[in-house]
């Protein structure tokens, strides 16, 4: 199965729509809720990158009975060193977001925590690519 | 215990989603980071919070939490309380700090 979103960067109104419609996809395949726990904190993390970090971006997702794989592709300033933001606590956000409660610097490492597989690659100044894929049944 | 009993328990005013009041509460997550919530708030747990935005339902309904209670008699946004009641998911508010409430939920939930 194939599904596709769009998320405008700055639209924090919406940004969780694909993880809330990812899940239900999930639930009526009747994964485990433990796994389909892990996907949504994964996806909401990495949609909310891109309404924070890029102008837009595109989540594509691709499920069949062994796997759910998330491939998200943004246009943004990209990211210049992946592993310094990877860290825990490392952020660039901006006031205005991290008063929302965004900004903590944890979410790429809560999406490497709740991934069975996760790679992310970055062109400064053209946008990132993240590829999340988790095993559903584990 | 269930929402609705912790309502009148602590003297919590319901300001959304009072059809979600049966809910279970299985214990609370105290923060205002949202990704610290996504990460570490689990099924059926409360959710004491100052932020009023709409992403406080996104995570609520993700995380199928029973219920988020704003401190200080907070307001959730218009949007917030659209989403509650859609998902059914309370917010209620107390008049008292972070800290004060927090305490109170804990002894009522470890008695
Ligand atoms: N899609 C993205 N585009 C550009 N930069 C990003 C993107 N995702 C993450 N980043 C960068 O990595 C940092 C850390 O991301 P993250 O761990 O999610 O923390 P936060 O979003 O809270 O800042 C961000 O502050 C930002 O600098
Ligand atoms: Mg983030």
């Amino acid at each position: 199965m194939d599904l596709e979103f769009n998320v405008q960067g700055g639209d924090f109104v919406r940004a969780g729509n694909a993880s809330s419609q990812i899940k239900k996809v999930l639930k009526q395949l009747n994964a485990d809720s433990a796994i389909i726990k892990r996907v949504v904190v994964a996806l909401y993390e990495a949609e909310v990158n891109i309404a924070a970090h890029a102008y837009d971006g595109v989540i594509r997702a691709n499920i069949d009975t062994e796997r759910i794989r998330l491939l998200l592709d943004d246009n943004g300033p990209g990211i210049p060193d992946i592993e310094r933001a990877m860290t825990p606590g490392y952020s660039t956000a901006s006031s205005a977001v991290r008063e929302m409660g965004f900004g903590a610097g944890m979410g790429l490492p809560n999406i490497r925590a709740n991934a069975d597989e996760f790679v992310i690659t970055s062109e400064v100044g053209k946008g990132t690519h993240l590829e999340i894929t988790v095993y559903l049944n584990q | 215990m269930t929402v609705a009993e912790l309502a009148t328990k602590l003297n919590l005013k319901v300001l959304s989603g009072s059809n979600g009041l049966d809910r279970e509460i299985s214990g609370a997550y105290t923060s205002d980071l949202l990704s610290d919530v996504m990460g570490g708030i689990n099924e059926g747990m409360l959710w004491i919070t100052l932020q009023t935005h709409v992403n406080v339902m996104a995570i609520a309904s993700l995380k199928e939490i029973a219920a988020v209670i704003l401190v200080k008699n907070l307001t959730p946004e218009a949007n917030t309380v659209e989403q509650s009641n859609n998902e059914g998911i309370p917010i209620l508010s107390t008049a008292e700090a972070t800290f004060d409430i927090s305490g109170k939920i804990y002894q009522l939930l470890n008695a």
